[in-house]
């Protein structure tokens, strides 16, 4: 990641987002699954499952992890991992949350 | 650094895919360069029928993607196709002229389809069935519509011609012999087979000779022999393959019927090895994948050091891949004088069996219909042990060996390390029990996240807890006094009692009282604790949307590319012509891609964009139709037949009954789904008799029945009782299904939950405790005051807005 040309773009405030849920931002043909966890934190994710493709943004969000609502895998919020025994990667997005207004970084 | 040796592939199939993997297990020696004359990856071409008949797409049947080649430093020149091989430089060389140096060739070059020179065999239209483009020109042929031709009704050829007909084609098989298949199946099978085949409307025409294909510019038609003319506008022959030796001819290596190898694969230049289809070992060819994969592994182990591997003749069963269609045959069939059968035929099931006996040994069987105890029949033939001891039992299979009933544990460990236990996945016995045994596994979930055993269709789950039982002991805890997932070591039986004990009203409450080892929960156990609250709390706790599975949370079922299906509710099945013109205008307005009828008795409109979603709803409820509930763990369907109105049996109003109880169900949560039909008679047209609750209607009142299954398992109802009128179904029907909301576990169908608690006990109260009955009936009424809300027109009035529009769209804003 290039932070030098990091651009950071304000996508809306962080009570859009339904804590243990998550929102998609359009960017282009790219979907991006912005998620917000219990504890208010918040995180982005390409909406694709390292698996199949199925859409993150619509899955089961828990301890920081999101299962996907296709065939149950289940990936990190923070990395995009998938976590246990499936293996692969979806890209995260860095993304941060200033006066309530949530950034994100593309 | 040393240099790595250069390994030169030939061909990217299936064979030289699986010894690539061997050899990168082993150690990273070579710098990998293949040339393949198809312009793609390696891919499973075993699926090329599923992908056909449409039950699969390429990218499911990919093996390798792009990221593999690039994790293991692969060149891959796709579309390639090396047309000299210069020995003395050691270098191969391809038709768009790249030249490539290697110290070890491996030649992978497969097979050709046969073509029968016939007069018209070059037409537009006719296809060979042999990799993708194949299927494709398949496919878009199909989209047409009209008549294919298959010629020749051997594996490949049928499961051409079931893949054309789930197309929509009308087909017709032509075949030289006068039964299907005849090098796997005996005539007493290709003759069930056929039978089958003519059954979903494919002709079949045994001995007919082929004599042209007809057409000018395409292929119009085929002429038989017989002078018999045949319409069609795809001609797909399947007659048969040719190892491909063109290459390794050229080249100057002996070749046979395919490239002449010893057992170590090598071929007579001893830098060059040759592996898949194009092989002669033994003085055999093969045409299936698990010979060529046991020579994948014999050249990996001598290309990456001193090896004795040496690859054995074994016989290979044949499956056909059409769903639905059972047949398994494996080793010689063929009559003579030292040989025995043992045949079992059972024409009401239409299964048929033969093992075939020599010297005490089975040495091959066929088997139709029934084909369990293929792999055990199959072991035999490996081990080549005697059959003396069981010959009058042999042909009933294995669960009659051992004093009949037979033990399943003991069922299972018989079964020899290699023997197949998920089918879908092909994992064996023995790779279960090293993964239990190398990753200290002890949970059926563990099992199945580490081999994928039992993770896809679930049918294989009793077999997969047998060997976890048989290699745990002590330390295998049956799955229901598990916990009801990693995060609490409470069962499900456990945690209904306690919510309703200590009153815990939240999904935080009971985590925090029953000490959940997690914060949050997980995808398994937060949908299931929602569900217990709705149900214990009704009116008081606020469904967690956030604890619902997506279908539930957004009431519409998500499909495969993200896109939703829409399925209004059609009371007891009846509509009219109203409701029909606005699903048809919705479906005009929102260019939605498929309208279908489901098995449920209403339709489905699929394909729809989630952000459709909301004026869709509005359309049919503006039309006066609610959610159909498709994708709910609650009431789904009733289905009825016509009844008394119009039937000449119909005793009772069957479908006014079937409204009714819609009517009085509709919007429960329950469980799992709950679906119930109502006929009209014992003919049982509306099939109450498989459904989670039943009903039939008797010239004196109404049969109650419950605990059908017709899903992933089947069995046949169980009565509850019988009463006299329609008022009566409502209450019992209602008390039992409050009954089954109260104690049932998450995702346990009435049947199951009946097993566990017993039917009888389920009569006793249901039946015969008047004051138990009418208490869970008025349960029931109070619940579904809360419940029965149409989840669409609280959307379209602006519930959850949040869920259907996206939070920003950055390229619009962009350009405001
Ligand atoms: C649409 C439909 C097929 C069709 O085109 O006809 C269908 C479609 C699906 N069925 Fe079904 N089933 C449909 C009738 C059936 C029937 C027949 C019936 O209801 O008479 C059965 C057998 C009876 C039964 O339920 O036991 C059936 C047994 C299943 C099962 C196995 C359930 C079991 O407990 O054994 C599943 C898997 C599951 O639920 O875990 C399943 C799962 C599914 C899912 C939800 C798969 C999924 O999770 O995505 C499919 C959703 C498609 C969608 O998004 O619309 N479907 N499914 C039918 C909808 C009926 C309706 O109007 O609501
Ligand atoms: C529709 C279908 C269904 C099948 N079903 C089953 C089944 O159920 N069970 C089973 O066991 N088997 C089945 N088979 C057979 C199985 O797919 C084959 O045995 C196996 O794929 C052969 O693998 P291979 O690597 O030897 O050859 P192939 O997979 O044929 O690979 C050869 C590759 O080499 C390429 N090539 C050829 N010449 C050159 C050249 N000069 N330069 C570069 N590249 C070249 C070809 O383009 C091809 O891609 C089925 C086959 C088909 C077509
Ligand atoms: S789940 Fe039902 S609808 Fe989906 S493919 Fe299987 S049988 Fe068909
Ligand atoms: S697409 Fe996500 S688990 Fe399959």
């Amino acid at each position: 990641m290039n932070v030098q040309s990091q651009n950071w773009v304000a996508i809306g405030q962080v009570t859009d987002i339904p804590r243990q849920g998550s929102r998609c931002v359009k960017n282009g043909d790219m979907t991006i699954a912005v998620f917000r966890t219990t504890d208010d934190r918040v995180f982005a994710l390409e909406d694709k499952c390292p698996h199949k493709n199925g859409p993150l943004s619509q899955g089961i969000v828990h301890d920081g992890c999101v299962t996907c609502p296709l065939h149950n895998w289940v990936i990190s919020l923070e990395t995009g991992t998938a976590q246990g025994a499936d293996e692969g990667q979806t890209a995260s997005f860095p993304i941060k949350v200033e006066d309530g207004t949530v950034l994100l970084g593309l | 650094m040393t240099q790595k040796l250069k390994l030169v592939v030939v061909g990217n199939g299936m064979a030289p895919g699986r010894m690539l993997e061997h050899l990168f297990e082993a150690g990273d020696a070579y710098e990998v360069t293949i040339f393949n004359a198809e312009p793609r990856v390696n891919y499973d071409r075993i699926m090329l029928s599923p992908v056909l008949s449409g039950e699969k797409t390429y990218e499911d049947i990919i093996i390798h993607s792009d990221d593999w080649y690039a994790e293991h430093g692969v060149t891959l020149h796709r579309g390639e196709k090396v047309t000299k091989i210069d020995r003395e430089a050691k270098t191969v060389t391809s038709e768009g002229g790249i030249t490539a140096p290697y110290d070890k060739l491996v030649i992978a070059t497969g097979s050709n389809p046969f073509i029968i020179p016939l007069p018209g065999h070059k037409l537009k239209g006719v296809l060979a069935y042999r990799d993708l483009d194949d299927t494709h020109g398949m496919m878009e042929a199909a989209k047409k519509g009209g008549n294919a031709v298959v010629i020749g009704g051997g594996l490949l050829g049928l499961e051409a011609a079931a893949g054309l007909k789930m197309q929509g084609m009308d087909v017709t098989v032509i075949h030289l012999m006068p039964s299907l298949m005849e090098r796997q199946l005996d005539p007493a099978a290709g003759f069930l087979l056929k039978r089958e085949l003519e059954g979903r409307g494919i002709e079949v025409l045994c001995e007919a000779n082929t004599k042209q294909i007809l057409g000018t510019e395409k292929v119009e038609g085929v002429e038989l022999a017989d002078g018999r003319v045949i319409d069609a506008s795809l001609v797909v022959m399947a007659v048969g393959i040719r190892p491909n030796t063109q290459l390794a001819a050229e080249s100057g290596l002996e070749v046979g019927r395919g490239i002449v190898t010893d057992s170590t694969l090598r071929t007579s230049d001893p830098n060059i090895y040759s592996v898949g289809e194009c092989v002669e070992v033994g003085g055999m060819v093969y045409g299936l994948v698990a010979p060529l994969y046991q020579m994948a592994r014999v050249i990996a182990g001598h290309l990456s050091g001193p090896s004795d591997a040496e690859f054995k003749h074994v016989e290979t069963p044949t499956k056909l891949k059409v769903t639905g269609v059972n047949l398994y045959s494996v080793g010689e069939f063929g009559e003579g004088p030292d040989r025995e059968d043992i045949v079992l035929r059972d024409a009401m099931r239409g299964t048929y069996k033969r093992v075939i006996i020599k010297d005490d040994k089975i040495i091959g069987c066929v088997l139709y219909g029934d084909v369990a105890d293929g792999g055990w029949y199959n072991e035999m033939l490996k081990s080549g042990d005697s059959i003396q001891e069981m010959r009058d039992t042999l042909i009933f299979g294995q669960a009659y060996q051992g004093g009949g009933g037979g033990d399943p544990l003991a069922a299972i460990a018989n079964l020899s390390d290699d023997a197949e236990i998920c089918g879908c996945n092909g994992i064996s016995k023995g790779q279960i029990v090293k993964a239990i045994q190398d990753g200290g596994l002890t949970t059926l979930g563990d099992v199945r996240a580490h081999t994928k055993a039992s993770a896809s269709c679930g049918t294989c789950t009793g077999l997969v807890e047998g060997v976890m039982a048989l290699t745990l002991g002590d330390a295998f805890a049956l799955p229901d006094a598990e916990g009801m997932c990693g995060c609490t070591a409470h069962s499900h039986g456990h945690v209904r009692r306690l919510i309703k004990a200590k009153e815990l009203k939240s999904i935080p409450a009971v985590m925090q009282d029953l000490e959940w080892s997690t914060p949050e929960g997980c995808a398994k156990c937060r949908p299931a604790l929602n569900y217990y609250l709705v149900s214990d709390w009704p009116g008081e706790y606020v469904d967690d949307m956030q604890s619902r599975f997506i279908n539930e949370r957004v009431h519409a079922n998500i499909q495969k590319d993200g896109t939703y299906s829409v399925v209004p509710r059609m009371f007891g099945g009846v509509t009219t012509p109203d409701e029909l013109r606005a699903i048809a205008d919705v479906a005009d307005k929102f260019e939605i891609p498929t309208v279908k009828v489901t098995g449920g008795q209403r339709i489905d409109l699929l394909g729809v964009k989630k952000e459709d979603l909301l004026p869709v709803w509005k359309d049919l409820n503006d039309a006066g139709m609610i959610s159909g509930a498709a994708y709910a763990k609650g009431l789904r369907t009733v289905k009825t037949c016509v009844g008394q109105d119009w039937c000449r049996f119909g005793t009772q109003d069957s479908t006014g009954l079937g409204i009714k109880l819609e009517h009085l169900l509709w919007g429960s949560w329950a469980p799992a789904k709950l679906k119930l039909a109502v006929s009209g008679c014992p003919r049982n047209c509306s099939e109450s008799t498989c459904k989670d609750i039943g009903i039939i209607c008797v010239d004196s009142g109404f049969e109650i029945l419950y605990g059908g299954a017709a899903g992933l398992h089947i069995q046949g109802t169980t009565p509850l009782g019988k009463v006299a009128t329609e008022e009566e179904v409502l209450e019992y029907v209602g008390a039992l299904t409050q009954m089954y909301r109260d104690q049932g576990f998450y995702l346990e169908r009435i049947y199951k939950w009946a097993d566990r608690v017993g039917y009888d006990h389920i009569q006793d109260v249901i039946m015969n405790d008047h004051d138990a009955r009418k208490e869970y009936y008025k349960q029931f009424l109070f619940s579904q005051k809360f419940a029965q809300i149409d989840p669409w027109a609280e959307r379209v009035a602006g519930a959850e807005a949040h869920e259907f529009s996206p939070m920003a769209d950055l390229k619009l804003e962009a350009a405001e």
